[in-house]
């Protein structure tokens, strides 16, 4: 249940990050979620990829410094309060939030957010038991 | 106008200087002989005794002394007279962290200050003026020195120490300083500010004397317009003694080494051999009077020229340019010391790559220190506040070992230039020399 996210360091310059997207686009990899963190003078770029090995490997191999994060991709449903009923289960469960972000995807009715929590088997364990659809890596390519 | 402290030793005949040179070095190259392990097993490797030392002819055959002495000796192997006589010690930042530490006793001090008396009475002073000193007071020499300097002279003084500028100006203005003593960037910033608030109707500077740091002939006019000042340059090192070794006069162009104190030579930088007047190389100085820390024939790194031709101020003593480069890689920021290796010690102790760039630059006329250091997967972390974290522990721990503050920039792996032979490890933006 648990998926993969590549993380890497870019510097906070122009161009950057096209570098960076060109270098997957020139391995034909495709990319399902990105989030940026950015701190004053540099970067995190946060991606959901197809082949999380294979782009580690295209990365390191172009000189970039990366690595792979374990997140939950999570599925929320498109109603009202549905994202409050998440976090307070983790709230409830004292599982902190690093950090969170939305993707889109061909589906109309879902939407899907990726979480950073500490502790990823509780975590996807406690969301299951509630019924809570996790993505699990293979899936992300139906999706 | 005159303008001397010691008109007697100032303007006395280049025969008097030489007498007096003669015969202080001979005691000199006794004293420390007798009271420097350290020293004396460096004259004896080379086959030479104080009785090889009959006058300022035979300086050329004692050996030099380097930085490096001065860590290997860290911190009493120099010292020519028990600590029971010593009654200060000023430092300075050493090539690998270790500190220089200069030892004074009371009769070097009263040398010192009378090196800065001079150089203030030279820009002007007298019982009369308000001498505001900015240069920082504590173990740098700058404060210290010219405190003591302005003592002589019977100013009124003001210790003011670097930083707070707006109490900078109020004292300024409310006290009426005279001569200002600060850094020429310093200097600067606050000519800048003085003009932007309108205040220059206010102040009543006649004159500034600037040392501790490289600065342009351009500077100097452009503080000297915008203060109303005429703007003096002054040299020294701690391990000499401080601020003073050598003060500009009236005529602007190069520095009066006080030659009754300070024996200067210029010697090629690769061969050690003593170049004739006229020549650039590197300036070296041997301390004749000072007791408790006499260095011989010490290599400053400073690359200068030196010119016996009479000046119109009417003094006698020798004239130093303005250093015009160093012959190691020492950089001065801010007024303070910075060796490449004393960065490199911290990245290293802190796990980092030992690839990393220095930048320095100057924006509004101020000192800027960068440290370029890569990124490595080791320190990668995929949370920010983990970065930064790290980054903020290296700015301390640089702080602590420079004692200034540098801007650290992390940067992508491979982006530093490698080179094949020796790695460019600065980049000077200033274009002081």
């Amino acid at each position: 249940m648990i998926v993969k996210q590549i993380s890497v360091f870019l510097e906070n310059k122009p161009g950057r990050l096209a570098e960076f997207t060109r270098t997957l686009q020139e391995n034909s990899i495709d990319m399902r979620a990105m989030s940026i963190a950015d701190a004053p003078d540099f970067g995190i770029a946060r991606v959901i990829v197809d082949d999380a090995y294979k782009t580690a490997c295209v990365l390191k191999d172009a000189g970039y410094v990366c690595s792979i994060t374990p997140v939950l991709a999570v599925a929320i449903p498109d109603t009202p309060g549905s994202l409050v009923k998440i976090l307070d289960l983790l709230g409830e469960n004292n599982i902190n939030l690093e950090y969170t972000y939305a993707f889109t995807t061909r589906k109309v009715d879902t939407a899907y957010m990726i979480f950073r929590v500490h502790d990823t088997e509780k975590a996807a364990e406690l969301l299951s038991s509630h019924g809570i659809q996790l993505i699990c890596q293979d899936a992300l390519n139906q999706i | 106008m005159s303008n001397y402290y010691q008109p007697e030793i100032e303007c006395a005949s280049r025969e008097q200087i030489r007498a007096w040179q003669d015969e202080r070095l001979v005691k000199q190259v006794r004293h420390v002989y007798d009271h420097v392990p350290y020293y004396r097993a460096l004259m004896d490797d080379k086959g030479v005794t104080p009785d090889d030392i009959q006058s300022v002819d035979d300086l050329h055959k004692l050996p030099f002394l380097t930085k490096d002495d001065l860590r290997d000796a860290y911190p009493f192997g120099l010292l020519a007279v028990p600590l029971h006589d010593a009654v200060r010690i000023q430092s300075t930042s050493g090539t690998t962290g270790r500190r220089v530490v200069a030892f004074y006793t009371q009769h070097d001090i009263d040398l010192w200050d009378d090196c800065c008396a001079r150089a203030i009475v030279a820009a002007g002073g007298t019982a009369d003026d308000v001498v505001h000193v900015c240069y920082g007071y504590g173990l740098f020499t700058g404060g210290p020195g010219l405190n003591g300097g302005s003592h002589k002279v019977g100013s009124l003084t003001l210790p003011m120490s670097s930083g707070n500028t707006e109490r900078q100006i109020q004292f300024m203005c409310d006290l009426g300083s005279t001569i200002l003593c600060c850094t020429p960037s310093y200097a600067a910033y606050l000519a800048e500010t003085i003009c932007e608030r309108g205040l220059q109707d206010q102040i009543k500077l006649k004159a500034g004397i600037f040392g501790a740091e490289a600065w342009s002939e351009e500077m100097r006019r452009d503080i000297e317009n915008k203060l109303h000042i005429k703007a003096y340059d002054i040299y020294g090192l701690t391990e000499i003694s401080g601020p003073g070794v050598s003060f500009e006069c009236s005529e602007q162009t190069g520095m009066h080494i006080n030659e009754d104190h300070f024996i200067a030579e210029i010697i090629n930088p690769v061969t050690g051999e003593v170049l004739p007047d006229g020549e650039k190389g590197e300036l070296v100085f041997t301390s004749i009077t000072k007791q408790a820390f006499p260095l011989l024939r010490y290599r400053t790194r400073d690359i200068c020229v030196l010119s016996h031709e009479k000046c119109s101020c009417g003094r006698t003593h020798v004239k130093m340019s303005k250093p015009m480069g160093r012959s190691d890689d020492m950089l001065i920021v801010k007024g303070v010391n910075v060796f490449p290796s004393q960065i490199e010690t911290v990245l290293l102790n802190k796990n980092y790559p030992a690839n990393y760039q220095i930048i320095v630059s100057r924006e509004n006329n101020s000192d800027k220190l960068e440290v370029q250091v890569e990124m490595t997967p080791e320190m990668f972390s995929d949370a920010v506040s983990e970065i930064s974290k790290r980054e903020k522990e290296l700015v301390e721990a640089l702080k602590a070992m420079l004692g200034i503050y540098a801007v650290v920039h992390l940067v992508a792996p491979k982006t530093i230039t490698r080179s094949e032979g020796k790695a460019v490890r600065v980049i000077d933006k200033r274009n002081l020399y």
